[in-house]
């Protein structure tokens, strides 16, 4: 794999995976990324209106989704630190919103892991149409 | 003998038992370094609780919050919430396209040699900080815990390294899974019984419970008797640089979590990347719930054992295995306190595998010798050789420092390190067509430089001269991380790169071509 008038390595060379260490030819599912280069001809399949939609579809869910966590997480450190006084706020008994607040991170992260579950199923089905396509 | 001791010796038997089964049922590198990819996600899911559920987390935090109150509880949060980055950017495609270490995911599109040496660099510096900040505590507290039995702080760091040792060179990744697995079942029965029996101390009324908490009483710093209200915060992250300090913390969490290798490897024990997604799911759950359960733990140790108590008996640390004491007596007390020894010890057995696996992997066959290996089976040896080392030199560090050392700042460091230098890159590395090689090494040597220089200068290490103020620097050595990765791309164009992009682009996203499990 090596080009000897360029020494710049070529990524994805031989390096890039090590063999198993058996002397008889890999099965299938061991060859490296480069030896199963050939199989699919990526370029095509990262062209077709498939691929692009799966892309989109894991886009518009993904990008939301992390704004959401991040931002309803950091609000916490930052309203504790800079808001003090309405964290300190009571509810009920000396149960205050700075700790309702907590608890409601853990919520939040379990309702966004379980809403990308469900999409997530549906970039599934998108993924396997894109092979059926490339492996056809 | 106590029954701490005796329940010691027991869960060491049951583990050395899963290394023996272990042992006999694999061979080869997939099984070796990946269980042969056919954990299911369940399993993987409460090992990756088992990985990620340090002394720190149970020991830690139920201490933070049994002496600062609720500032130790919104410690808590930012560990849960980190998972949130694992699974939407990162467990799917790491599987997808990776192999057995986190550099294989950057090889795969970059010129492998020099970010291979360079995530292997960092591994080891996230892996061995990690490790030694969990020998140092472990040793200290297992002598703490055995005190009746006389073992030194020297004989239990060495006995805790040589059984890491042994789980990961004789049953490499599939004993330290089920290790990690046994780790997270008690630990979480170990939880439940004791946030049970804190409620049942106040009758199972959550008012009586939170009445208490509002109204905890304890000696301060200047010897007077001081009733407070832990309910509130601010007893730890005070002005002037307070907030700032929890925002850096959170940050290291968020972005660092899905950096951490040990976490990484975990993914690529699963057949395919469905199930490395459901895996994380059984994490979020188990962490989660273990979380949100330090709320009885600690404000139970603050209200019924008593911050003062706790810290004329072996200081903050202490807290679980204490409350345990008071609640339920000695044998309870030695049931926690096998809790805390299982639950360090599958840490750093995870730590030990994800180091070896990179030195081997990345290091040895890539780097040095061309992706080739010199002999069959070289690889998985290299790994079990570099066990040894890895064991040996954590082992000799963490007797040097001693049992008062403080090494709470090499968990923070090691975060900081893995949310600067390794998270950047992976997320460009997938994500941005133009990231090339120059821009990848780059990132990591400002992330790695940065974090290490800042904790440096920070007040853990500097006291009160610190020129850094914040003891946690991702607030600034993140952004240095990501900065240093995008300019390091913009100075070069790496054509190669760009257009293996598409290819990596199409694996990460449809598992096409995705190392698929070994049969056994």
């Amino acid at each position: 794999m090596s080009n000897d008038d360029d020494p710049t390595p070529l990524s994805g060379s031989a390096t890039d995976v090590a063999p198993l260490g058996r002397s008889t030819p890999k099965p299938l599912h061991e060859l490296t990324a480069d030896e199963d280069r050939d199989v699919v001809d990526w370029q095509r399949l990262a062209a077709t209106d498939e691929f692009k939609s799966l892309l989109k579809a894991k886009a518009r869910f993904v990008v939301p989704a992390t704004i959401v966590f991040i931002v309803y997480y950091f609000s916490l450190p930052l309203l504790v630190g800079y808001a003090p006084a309405l964290m300190a706020t009571k509810v009920f008994g000396v149960v205050n919103v700075a700790y309702l607040f907590a608890l409601s991170q853990f919520l939040m992260a379990w309702l966004i892991a379980w809403a990308y579950v469900r999409a997530a199923a549906r970039f599934d089905r998108m993924a396997r149409a894109v092979v059926e396509k490339g492996t056809r | 003998m106590s029954h701490a001791l005796a329940m010691f010796l027991g869960f060491i038997a049951v583990t050395l038992w899963i290394t023996w089964w272990a042992a006999r049922k694999s061979a080869g590198a997939n099984a070796f370094f990946a269980a042969g990819r056919s954990l299911t996600a369940w399993q993987n899911g409460i090992a990756v609780a088992g990985d990620y559920m340090s002394a720190a987390s149970f020991l830690g935090i139920a201490g933070i919050i049994a002496f600062q109150g609720y500032d130790g509880f919104m410690y808590s949060v930012g560990w849960l919430v980190a998972y949130l980055t694992v699974l939407l950017i990162v467990a799917e495609p790491l599987r997808n396209a990776g192999k057995y270490t986190m550099a294989d995911v950057l090889a795969y599109r970059l010129s492998p040699r020099p970010v291979r040496a360079m995530g292997a660099l960092s591994t080891l510096t996230v892996s061995t900080f990690y490790m030694i900040a969990q020998m140092v505590g472990a040793g200290a507290l297992v002598s703490l815990l055995l005190q009746s039995t006389g073992i030194s702080y020297q004989t239990a760091v060495i006995g805790i390294g040589v059984l890491m040792i042994v789980y990961v060179v004789f049953g490499g990744m599939l004993a330290t899974t089920w290790v990690q697995i046994v780790k997270a079942v008690l630990l979480m029965a170990g939880t439940i019984l004791l946030s049970i029996l804190v409620l049942a101390h106040f009758g199972f009324s959550f008012g009586a419970f939170f009445d208490a908490v509002g109204q905890v009483t304890y000696t301060n710093a200047q010897g007077n008797t001081v009733t407070q209200d832990f309910m509130t915060p601010g007893l730890r992250y005070a002005p002037p640089y307070g907030a700032l300090d929890l925002i850096s913390l959170g940050m290291a969490l968020i972005f660092g979590t899905a950096g951490l290798p040990h976490i990484l490897v975990r993914f690529y024990t699963v057949p395919d990347a469905q199930t490395a997604r459901k895996s994380v799911v059984w994490a979020m759950l188990i962490i989660g719930s273990f979380y949100i359960l330090t709320t009885f733990l600690g404000f139970g140790a603050a209200t019924i054992v008593g911050r003062d108590f706790i810290a004329a008996n072996g200081g903050n640390n202490m807290s679980a295995p204490l409350l345990a004491q008071a609640l339920a007596g000695d044998v309870f007390f030695a049931f926690i306190s096998a809790i805390a020894f299982a639950t360090i010890l599958a840490v750093v057995a995870g730590l030990t595998i994800s180091a070896s696996t990179s030195f081997a992997h990345d290091f040895w066959t890539n780097v040095l010798h061309g992706g080739r290996e010199q002999r069959e089976g070289e690889e998985v040896r290299v790994a079990r050789i570099t066990a040894f080392f890895v064991g040996g030199i954590s082992i000799v560090i963490a007797i040097v420092l001693g049992p008062t050392a403080n090494v709470a700042f090499l968990v923070a460091l090691a975060f900081a390190v893995a949310a600067s230098a390794n998270l950047p890159v992976i997320v460009l590395s997938l994500f941005w067509r133009r990231f090339n090689t120059t821009g990848a090494v780059c990132g990591l040597a400002t992330g790695l430089v940065s974090s290490l220089v800042l904790i440096a200068m920070s007040p853990s290490i500097l006291r009160a001269d610190a020129i850094f103020p914040l003891e946690n620097p991702g607030i600034v050595s993140i952004p240095l991380g990501f900065l240093g990765a995008v300019l390091g791309t913009l100075l070069t164009r790496e054509p190669q790169a760009e257009h293996k992009f598409t290819e990596l682009s199409v694996r990460a996203n449809t598992g096409l071509g995705a190392e698929r499990a070994s049969s056994h």
